[in-house]
């Protein structure tokens, strides 16, 4: 691990401001996800705002009916709240489906949105990798790549995001808060958080530099069975192949997020006018554009029967 | 031996028995975290381990891992892989379980740490020490404090109504299961395979507590 300055952050539009100034500044929250990478060289920086003593621990009803999710809301403790396993039950599903006790206990809420790739060639780091050495060219492309996207993709980077939470938040259609340095808020859609790869897939969020976040909220509760499949190499403490979070209205009508197909949590509102029709008309269109590999072909059909199974259980 | 359970003798056994059975075998917290020639950042932290206050002065890089082992000698919990894939390090800070090679020692200022040495002591071991010993909860032993910080931490957490993947209602309270126990544990890989006695030992305790 590089050497690095260490600093508490006492306040969020200081703390964002620090971090926009300071050449080689990062966050640190839970620590999940940065120290793992930091251990391994792919993150480097050489001065850490710890934002564990801002007061953005809690859970809150919005005017509106809704609730929000302080950034620093550790897994554990949104998975478990009383309001969302009542009214947003399919996050508190892909929560639990996530990491392990130990883990989760740790994670934060903004911490696991921007928690990186798990693709192999992104980890090692004696390998080409555009998204942690722009210009390198991508290993997964023509190497193993059996976890990778199938959707959204470019010849630059097939990475997946590996979150399964913001797989439920796009589900719910969650918005995330942030201040900037210059100390104005800002709201971006959960929708237009994460980035498609394109040319630059070391460019992965909307984020600026500095940008902090500070809540996630979630508009007010939608009814319905919410629903959670991960499909995992081993039933527990694995990352999705794929998974499927949905809501479903006793009406059939509904709404279908993917997770493991692509950089970012998938979601194509017009797919889910196909809902009566059934999982292959919903599949078919959600995934029209999929250009998967002969390693992970696999994943269209594990999407269709996935979501076949959660279809089956909403309608009880 | 005038006192074999010393933290000071008993790492200093370990070594030269590590040093005996293999050619090389260095620290590697310590080689890596040390950059020759280069100024590091070292910073004040104080938080109570097992009940008694530290004062430590650490590398910014030190997890709270090395900080146990290396700077207190505290070498019950273990590394297995320092990248939070197996549990070997699981410790419980402030009530709860967490692997502590995925935190620095520095965020910890003010906090109370708890280790498998602080659970029970050898002449009096907490419940679940004395069943994981009765069940047979380990072969080599290696992954054990791990598991057993882990497990006390489960029992709390189904007692506090956390659920679980294999929750089945979110909404009602949840069970003390073997289900339950096996999911909530998956966290700590056993090499050694000993699954089953270690649920064995879980469920003892449980039901001692119920
Ligand atoms: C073995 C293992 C298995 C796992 N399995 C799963 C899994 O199955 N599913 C899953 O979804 N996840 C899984 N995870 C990932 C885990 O969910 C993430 O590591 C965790 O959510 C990251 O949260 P954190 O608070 O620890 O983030 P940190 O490591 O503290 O930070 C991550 C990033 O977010 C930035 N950041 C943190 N807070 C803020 C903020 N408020 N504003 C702006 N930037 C911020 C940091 O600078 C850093 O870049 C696994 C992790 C491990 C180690
Ligand atoms: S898929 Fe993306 S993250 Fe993986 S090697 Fe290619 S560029 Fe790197
Ligand atoms: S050493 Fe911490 S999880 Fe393996
Ligand atoms: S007892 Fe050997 S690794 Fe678990």
């Amino acid at each position: 691990m590089k050497s690095f300055t260490y600093e508490r952050a006492r306040q969020p539009a200081e703390a964002a401001a620090a971090a926009a100034r300071t050449q080689g500044a990062k966050f640190i929250a839970g620590g999940t996800n940065l120290l793992d990478l930091m251990k391994l060289e792919i993150e480097t920086p050489t001065h850490l705002i710890d934002v564990n003593g801002l007061a953005f621990d809690k859970i809150e009803p919005t005017p509106d009916g809704g609730l929000r999710i302080g950034a620093l809301v550790r897994n554990t403790d949104l998975a478990a709240d009383a309001r969302v396993r009542r009214d947003y039950a399919v996050l508190s599903r892909a929560l639990l489906a996530g990491a392990s006790g130990q883990l989760r206990n740790k994670a934060t809420t903004a911490g696991n949105l921007l928690q990186r790739t798990r693709c192999p060639y992104f980890y090692d780091t004696n390998q080409p990798c555009n998204k942690r050495q722009p210009g390198s060219g991508c290993s997964a492309i023509g190497g193993i790549n059996r976890q990778q996207a199938v959707v959204g993709a470019s010849d630059a980077c097939i990475a997946t995001h590996p979150s399964d939470m913001a797989v439920a938040m796009r589900a719910l259609d969650a918005t995330v808060e942030t201040v900037r340095p210059d100390g104005g808020a800002r709201q971006i859609p959960i929708a237009e958080f994460h980035r498609l790869p394109g040319d630059t897939p070391n460019v992965e969020t909307a984020l600026d530099p500095g940008e902090l976040i500070t809540a996630v909220t979630l508009p007010p509760p939608l009814g319905g069975k919410h629903l959670y499949y991960k499909v995992r190499d081993r039933a527990s403490y694995a990352f999705a192949l794929i998974s499927v979070g949905a809501i479903v209205q006793p009406d059939g009508s509904g709404r279908v997020a993917l997770g493991g197909v692509a950089s970012k949590p998938w979601r194509i509102e017009a797919a889910e006018a196909e809902l009566p029709r059934g999982a292959e008309a919903v599949t078919a269109k959600l995934l029209a554009d999929a250009k998967p590999t002969s390693q992970n072909d696999f994943k269209l059909p594990l999407v269709k029967r996935t979501l076949a199974a959660v279809l089956a259980e909403a309608r009880g | 031996m005038p006192n074999s359970r010393d933290p000071d003798v008993f790492r200093r056994d370990l070594l030269v028995s590590a040093a005996a059975s293999a050619a090389v075998m260095t620290a590697p917290s310590l080689a890596g975290a040390q950059q020759a020639g280069s100024a590091v950042p070292a910073m004040k932290v104080s938080f109570t381990v097992n009940g008694k206050t530290r004062d430590l002065q650490v590398d910014t890089r030190t997890t709270l891992l090395d900080a146990l082992r290396e700077s207190l000698h505290l070498v019950g919990t273990k590394k297995g892989c320092d990248h939070g894939q197996c549990g070997a390090c699981t410790v419980i800070v402030d009530g709860r379980r967490i692997n502590s090679c995925l935190t620095l020692a520095v965020m910890h200022q003010g906090g109370s740490i708890t280790t498998v040495e602080g659970l029970g002591t050898p002449d009096k071991l907490h419940p679940m020490q004395a069943a994981f010993v009765k069940h047979d909860g380990y072969q080599c032993g290696y992954c054990t404090p791990g598991q057993i910080c882990s497990a006390v931490a489960v029992l709390g957490e189904i007692e506090a109504g956390i659920p679980s993947h294999v929750s089945t209602d979110l909404n009602v309270k949840p069970q003390a299961t073997a289900a339950e126990f096996r999911e909530r544990m998956s966290g700590n890989i056993c090499r050694c395979g000993a699954y089953s006695n270690i649920v064995e030992a879980i469920t003892e305790v449980a039901g001692r507590k119920a």
